[in-house]
């Protein structure tokens, strides 16, 4: 009796329990490692290159296209402002469309990285009152205006420091991302978050195949799985090769603003030096970088 | 010494020679510019403008097909200074005309001689491509803040190249109120999101 609970035949048995639940599993060993695999910022440039390829592959098979995944850092010198202008918008919705093709949103059950919030005039900006199921014939709507709300890519972003596993941070561009990876799922994020911008995959997410977009960026719009949770990145597959984000391009009324603030002549330093801008809830000390402007 | 600052001087020539051809061409450019102000119309090309440093593209003035060149019609008839409602033919900017109607009409933006091209109050003449000048005659502020980039839209690289439309590409000249259209969708509520995935399908959808 005593020799069975030696600490030698303890570990024989775990050993065998554990063998013989993985080869019961019927677990490959790309998936094992892929288990296994670090935190993105731990990678090395050659773990990195093969993460990449290896997902590549894994989307080709799974949407029979030809993906390009990008890992590329932040260029040095930028920090990404946005500015919306609120006496331009009509609440059209194009943004959200946008948004949902361009970084591979589950189509079924729907994710929406933007909240196109009506509010009333008379009340002005009222979250409690505001309604994001307006559904009239046409807009504008008399008597109302409208405020979009997505990550506002704070400077102190609670939702980073609340993550118990380091699986979103702050790239040195002032974008917050998530690695879908290592995210397990907890969602205090999600309750950090004062603007509801996180958006956790509840079920599996579904995008038909000839609506997916190939172009890719691993901390950004690259398919998730189920049990994670995604953001707005301002784009970063996008924004990191110069381009402007996609709601930015959609918007009918140019009510949308981006550049990088640390440039004295972007637009957006310019709507920061004469306008009259806003944030939302700056009294939490959020600090967003998405700022609402009146250009008017 | 004396050497020195004559060979100096003959490496300078060959530069100022260039200068003075340079000056020359852009004269000549301005010129035919004033004068035959349709000229890149014709060609149907995006005409890149020089606004401090920055290369901006504008996309060719959304004109309705087969109207331009104007001329065409405009050569054989009479020009008729007279202020009136058109019936005969442009009704259809008739019906809509809602630009400060009271006061304004076709010939205080189009020239009356020449009617492929517009016309500022100072009596320039335009194209069709530079029409947002003639628009910032009395939207001052509009024109200041679209040159920076903060009115209308622009697209491209937010650290390059940029893409800008036109006033007229957004605002009808002859109705420049936006319309109203409809809304896409409104998202899912909540409740009605269902997340339902048979048992067997599970171990499928775990890859």
């Amino acid at each position: 009796m005593k020799k069975s609970n030696s600490r030698r035949s303890f570990l024989k048995n775990i050993s065998l329990a554990s063998a013989s639940a993985l080869a019961l599993s019927g677990c490959s060993l790309a998936e094992l490692e892929k288990f296994f695999q670090k935190n993105f910022r731990t990678l090395s440039e050659k773990e990195r290159k093969q993460l990449i390829e290896d997902l590549e592959a894994e989307y080709k098979q799974k949407y029979h296209k030809e993906f390009h995944l990008s890992d590329k850092p932040a260029i040095d010198g930028t920090l990404f402002g946005y500015a919306l202008d609120i006496s331009r918008c009509i609440g059209c919705r194009k943004c959200v469309y946008a948004c949902v093709e361009e970084n591979n949103q589950s189509r079924e059950p729907q994710i929406h990285w933007i909240q196109v919030l009506q509010m009333e005039k008379e009340k002005g900006i009222d979250f409690v009152h505001s309604d994001v199921h307006y559904n009239p014939e046409t807009v504008p709507e008399e008597g109302h205006f409208y405020l979009p709300v997505q990550c506002q890519q704070c400077r102190t972003p609670q939702c980073t420091t609340v993550c118990p596993v380091k699986a979103t941070w702050q790239e040195p561009d002032g974008i917050v991302v998530v690695d879908y990876n290592w995210c397990i799922g907890c969602r205090y994020c999600m309750a950090a978050c004062p603007y509801g911008a996180r958006h956790f995959n509840w079920g599996k997410p579904e995008i038909p195949e000839e609506e997916i977009n190939t172009e890719m960026h691993y901390l950004g719009n690259r398919p998730r799985m189920k049990g994670v949770v995604e953001k707005c990145t301002f784009c970063i597959q996008r924004v990191r090769e110069g381009r402007y984000p996609a709601c930015v391009e959609v918007c009918p009324v140019g009510a949308r603003k981006f550049g990088n603030l640390l440039d004295p002549n972007s637009e957006i330093r310019y709507i920061l030096e004469n306008k009259r801008v806003l944030v939302l809830k700056e009294e939490l000390n959020t600090q967003p970088k998405f700022y609402y402007f009146f250009g008017v | 010494m004396k050497i020195n600052t004559k060979r100096r001087f003959i490496r300078w020539i060959p530069a100022l020679f260039m200068l003075v051809v340079l000056g020359a061409c852009s004269a000549s450019g301005s010129q035919a510019g004033q004068e035959e102000a349709d000229s890149n119309l014709k060609a149907g090309n995006v005409v890149q403008y020089t606004n401090e440093s920055t290369e901006i593209a504008v996309e060719a003035p959304p004109l309705t097909d087969g109207i331009f060149p104007c001329n065409d019609c405009h050569s054989d008839i009479v020009p008729n200074p007279q202020r009136r409602e058109l019936v005969d033919f442009h009704d259809d900017i008739s019906v809509l005309f809602n630009h400060d109607s009271e006061n304004r009409w076709c010939l205080d933006c189009h020239d009356m001689n020449n009617r492929d091209s517009l016309r500022l109050a100072s009596g320039k003449l335009l194209s069709f491509e530079e029409s947002y000048k003639l628009c910032g005659q009395c939207h001052g502020e509009k024109l200041r803040d679209w040159k920076v980039g903060v009115h209308g839209k622009r697209i491209g690289e937010w650290n390059g190249k940029k893409e800008y439309l036109l006033c007229v590409h957004c605002h009808n000249p002859h109705s420049p109120k936006f319309e109203s259209m409809t809304p896409e969708p409104p998202p899912v509520r909540q409740e009605d999101i269902r997340i339902y995935e048979p048992k067997n399908q599970e171990n499928d959808e775990e890859k």
